[in-house]
């Protein structure tokens, strides 16, 4: 078939549908993509044939294969349309399928080719064809299709026929929603089938609703009457939850509206037995009307039969019906404590993490430990997934607000080293952080804290753990950085250099090896202090003169009488003890590994002649040298012993910026690198570099010399250039000589900037003070614009525009506030003879006396309508003096005011967008 | 807009009706499919029959070898949706007959109208069995 028109063969040898799919059904898995692209070839030539059979056929099969073997169909779209015309309602239904299910509203442009044919069908004595066409237009309308097509939907809305009519009040949603002027039109025809008795328009009718008080549901408060009769009547279940879920959005809006309608609520939900509709009760009660008291009890006790039914269906609504009370009214959860924590163990992961939230809900200062003892057993219990959910959850809470909730520091911080130990624990990253954080942030838990990380720093199983890694970093940061409040520092060396440490990652290697120099400095001070004259800071002394100094190591000579077991000797064998363990790391590939051992065996290297060489040395040079040692060992302890704490984020910009500082564009650079890490990672360069490792590999050079602020003994000319750069970074004290110090890292710039001017210390004074103002101060302006973006939940911003479209273009038909017939109507109802008296009778249908009984309060009353439409005559009136009825209405209620504003609003958008 | 798919997959998780009532492309609803087949079928039968997923609630239902599985916003009430694949379920019996995956792979159109009857634009507008089978037997009638 060259050329590949189609064939009288192809028509008398099609493959049916049926055909197809037993193919499909015996190829074999690696043949099948085979047999659908050849089915895919055949189907290509039918498409084409006149034959309109054949051509319904092949579009049949391709529909198929789009729909479940996800087969591209674009190619199609114009033979959709052609088959659409056909007068055989089967192949009408095959074009139409094949649209409905693979036209993109937004993309195919052979929709605008339908229009005719849809409004053709529309209006056909059939009502299957019009049924077809209403369901064709629900799911491909756009907004061409919607302006074209209002009149005949008009028409239909009120159609004898309820099985159209239905169609046409489902349908006419996605109208409104694609060209809001149709419901000047139509609105008040969909209004009038709310009073009808047939259950399937009713349903359709709720149901449009339904959807429409979800975006703006003040417009629809004068029609609360209506949704009342129906509330009342009305026995279908299925309609009677619709109007709930209405009610859940109105009554918020108007108090008196939720007294009115909380009674029938309650009866309804004691008398059903549809567990559907007792829940949607239950639900609105929570939502809405939890401020009647009896109901909100009722909806309690049966939130309480749910939680105790052996359904899990039950079980997890009556969960989350539960987190809904809880945000108001805790008593609710407080009284089903038992249940909610027993749900924490059931078979279901989603019960589970429902009942998690809730017991996280509950969480005050008074019962934050015994929740997390408690949540803590479970974890244990549990599967890995859902142990790690549960640390996410502890975690999360507690640090909130600062760790709002924590008033025991030193349990939580035992807690914390707790969990990391945990087997199943991933969460490493943020105990880590949590730790660091608690470290500078809380001075009295730091002693316990020094404990906690001895504990998990001298643990050798723990370096096997691949995810708690992190954790360990920061308990070996916190061994070095508060090693004046060990009991042990030796036995604290030991564990940094323990064989098994091997097994850690370069960075975190180097975080111990940078610990370990701390431990070391400390230690030497303290010799030096204790047996010289240098001592100046009592600090080491009421550490050392602890009694309960472990003695076992064999680095601590048995000979030793002293008290503070800090002789020569045990000096000494420390010293050989880092020189074995990190001399063979002094030629590591890993730079920050290598350097930082260097540093150790450097410093090492300057003071074990100085303490051993008085044994041959006059009494003189043995103290000169001495006291050179001191001298040198002071400076790098005081390099060490300055504070760190949390910044505040605007910390940074009150530091005065020195002249050719090129600081915004450095720090974007460094946004660029670090920006997704939240962590408050505060501990040392090495952990950001974990993060780099793993995220941008190729940047670490970049941020060493950027970021990096833990210069190392030997300043390289790199990083004498950086100091001349950014001085500002660096303590002016101790430049004089090239001594390493453990400055706060300027890593994540998000979180907490730390810089290390000269007015760090007054700075920290005051962070903590201006941290909770400073946080939000920052991101604020996101943050709000972010607040109007999500008042009304959308999806997309276009949406909400048509929402509110919708939402203004019903306030006029309800309500009348303004009756401007904008241009695209005018054009509409030249269009369409049919369009233009009801118009006339839509568009500001309302005197103002009526406005004013509506703004008032008076919608419950069911005559509301029937007094509107007596208003039509003075409608002229207001289309005439558009200024003064804007006046006027300022004069009511400040609601009346806003509805009017965002009427006006409303109005002004359609001209641009139509 | 109350649902927003319907999905019917086997237990070896092959889609055998998909129904969207937004417009998602094809790579995105196979994505869909896969990730939202891949956390029900992993579930059993002590375990509730709702699962979150991204912004949808899927609300599902196994019926012998067949899974019903309906994407609902948040909004939607859970259990009415559960009562709506029985619904479906029951209306598909008594046109095919104590309904099987083979009927709805050889009778996808039909499928398709029955569910065209019960949903539109994602509101469900039928839930009379009659009512919904009704034009679908007069077609029968006419062919």
């Amino acid at each position: 078939m060259a050329g590949g028109g189609p064939s009288l063969m192809d028509s008398l040898f099609q493959r049916s549908l049926d055909d197809l799919i037993k193919g499909l059904r015996l190829s074999s898995p690696d043949n099948k993509l085979n047999f659908i692209s050849k089915s895919l070839d055949e189907i290509r030539r039918e498409i084409k044939s006149t034959d309109p059979q054949t051509k319904s056929t092949a579009l049949q099969k391709l529909t198929y294969l789009h729909s479940l073997h996800a087969v591209d169909m674009s190619f199609a779209a114009f033979h959709s349309v052609e088959l659409s015309s056909s007068a055989i309602h089967s192949h009408k239904r095959v074009a139409f399928l094949s649209a409905a299910l693979s036209f993109n509203p937004s993309t195919t442009d052979f929709i605008l080719l339908l229009t005719h044919q849809l409004r053709k069908d529309l209006s056909s004595p059939n009502h299957h064809d019009v049924s077809l066409a209403l369901s064709t237009i629900s799911s491909i309308c756009n907004p061409d299709l919607a302006r074209d097509l209002t009149p005949e939907l008009f028409t239909l809305l009120s159609s004898s026929k309820m099985f159209v009519r239905k169609k046409a009040i489902a349908a006419v949603l996605r109208v409104f929603e694609q060209y809001p002027d149709a419901v000047r039109v139509c609105f008040k025809r969909v209004v009038e089938n709310l009073e009808g008795a047939d259950m399937g328009v009713l349903s359709a009718v709720v149901g449009l609703f339904c959807e429409l008080t979800v975006n703006e549901p003040r417009s629809y408060l004068p029609l609360a009457p209506e949704f009342y009769k129906i509330l009342v009547d009305c026995r279908n279940n299925w309609v009677l939850i619709k109007v709930l879920k209405i009610f859940a959005k109105l009554a918020p809006l108007e108090p008196r509206l939720g007294k009115r309608v909380v009674e029938p609520i309650c009866e309804h939900m004691g008398r059903t037995g549809a567990k559907s509709l007792a829940f949607e009760c239950v639900r609105t009660i929570v939502t809405s009307l939890s401020e009647h008291e009896s109901a909100l009890k009722l909806a309690v006790e049966k939130m309480r039969e749910f939680l105790l039914d052996d359904d899990p269906n039950l079980k997890y609504l009556g969960l989350q019906a539960l987190a809904i009370v809880s945000e108001k009214h805790m008593w609710a959860v407080l009284e089903n404590k038992e249940l909610v924590v027993k749900a924490l163990s059931d078979v279901d992961v989603n019960i589970k993490l429902e009942a998690l939230r809730l017991v996280m809900s509950m969480v005050s200062e008074d019962n934050v430990m015994e929740i997390c003892r408690i949540l803590m057993s479970h974890a244990l219990k549990s599967d890995p997934e859902f142990c790690n959910e549960i640390l996410e959850f502890i975690l999360l809470t507690c640090s909130r607000n600062v760790y709002e909730v924590i008033i025991d520091f030193d349990w939580y911080v035992s807690f914390l080293g707790e969990m990391a130990r945990i087997p199943h624990c991933q969460k490493g990253r943020e105990i880590e952080a949590q730790l660091v954080d608690i470290g500078m942030r809380v001075k009295d838990a730091r002693l316990e804290l020094v404990h906690v990380a001895r504990d998990l720093v001298i643990d050798p199983a723990l370096l096997g753990n691949l995810y708690i890694h992190g954790v360990l970093a920061a308990a070996a940061w916190v061994s070095g950085e508060y090693v004046e409040l060990s009991r042990n520092p030796f036995e604290l060396m030991e564990a940094l250099l323990q064989p098994r440490t091997s097994l850690l990652p370069p960075s975190v290697r180097a975080v111990y090896i940078q610990s370990a120099f701390k431990v070391l400095t400390f230690c030497i001070y303290s010799y030096l202090g204790l047996n010289g004259d240098v001592a100046s800071e009592p600090v080491s002394d009421t550490e050392l003169d602890n009694d309960n100094v472990v003695i076992t190591h064999k680095q601590t000579p048995s000979t030793s009488s002293s008290k503070h077991n800090l002789t020569q000797e045990s000096i000494m064998s420390l010293l050989n003890l880092i020189e074995t363990n990190l001399g063979p790391l002094a030629g590591s590939d890993e730079v920050e590994v290598q350097e930082r051992a260097s540093n150790v065996l450097g410093l090492i290297k300057l003071m074990k002649p100085r303490i051993i060489g008085g044994l041959n040395q006059s009494e003189e040079d043995k103290i000169k040298e001495e006291l050179k040692a001191s001298e040198t060992i002071k400076l790098i302890y005081d390099a060490f012993s300055e504070e760190l704490a949390p910044v505040s984020l605007n910390s940074q910009e009150r530091v005065p910026i020195p002249d050719g500082l090129v600081l915004k564009e450095n720090l974007n650079e460094l946004e660029a690198i670090c920006g997704d890490f939240k962590l408050p990672l505060s501990t040392s360069f090495s952990l950001v570099k974990t993060r780099m490792l793993e995220k941008d590999a190729t940047s670490i050079s970049e941020c060493q010399s950027k970021e990096e602020s833990e210069p190392s003994n030997e300043s390289t000319s790199l990083l004498s250039e950086h100091r001349k750069r950014h001085g500002l970074y660096y303590l002016p004290s101790e430049s004089k000589e090239s001594v390493s110090n453990d400055y706060p890292p300027a890593h994540d710039p998000k979180d907490k900037a730390i810089d290390e001017a000269e007015d760090l210390v007054k700075l920290t004074e005051q962070s903590l003070v201006f941290k909770k103002k400073s946080n939000p101060l920052k991101p604020r302006p996101v943050v709000l614009r972010l607040d109007d973006g999500e008042k009304s939940n959308f999806v997309s911003k276009k949406l909400e525009v048509k929402e509110d479209l919708i939402s203004g273009a019903v306030q006029e038909v309800l309500l009348g506030t303004e009756a401007s017939t904008s241009s695209s109507i005018s054009k509409l109802s030249k269009k369409s003879s049919k369009g233009v008296p009801e118009l006339k009778d839509n568009t500001g249908n309302n005197d103002l006396s009526e406005v004013s009984l509506a703004g008032s309060g008076r919608k419950k009353h069911n005559k509301e309508r029937k007094h509107k439409s007596s208003g039509k005559e003075k409608e002229e009136h207001n289309n005439k003096d558009k200024q003064k009825s804007d006046r006027r209405h300022s004069k009511h209620k400040s609601r009346q005011r806003a509805d009017s504003a965002l009427a006006a609003q409303s109005q002004v958008i359609p001209d641009f967008l139509l | 807009m109350g649902i927003r798919f319907v999905l019917m997959v086997n237990k070896q998780g092959q889609t055998r009706l998909a129904q969207y009532y937004e417009y998602l492309n094809i790579e995105e609803r196979r994505t869909l499919e896969g990730e939202i087949v891949r956390k029900c079928l992993a579930r059993n039968e002590q375990q509730c029959s709702f699962v979150e997923h991204r912004n949808y609630k899927v609300v599902y239902r196994r019926y012998a070898s067949l899974f019903f599985l309906v994407g609902v916003d948040n909004e939607e009430n859970e259990l009415a949706i559960l009562e709506f694949i029985h619904l479906l379920v029951e209306t598909m019996d008594r046109h095919f007959g104590n309904v099987c995956e083979l009927d709805i792979m050889f009778h996808l159109e039909k499928a398709h109208f029955m569910l065209e009857e019960m949903v539109m634009n994602g509101c469900i507008v039928e839930t009379s069995k009659a009512n919904i089978l009704s034009p679908i037997q007069l077609m029968d009638k006419a062919a």
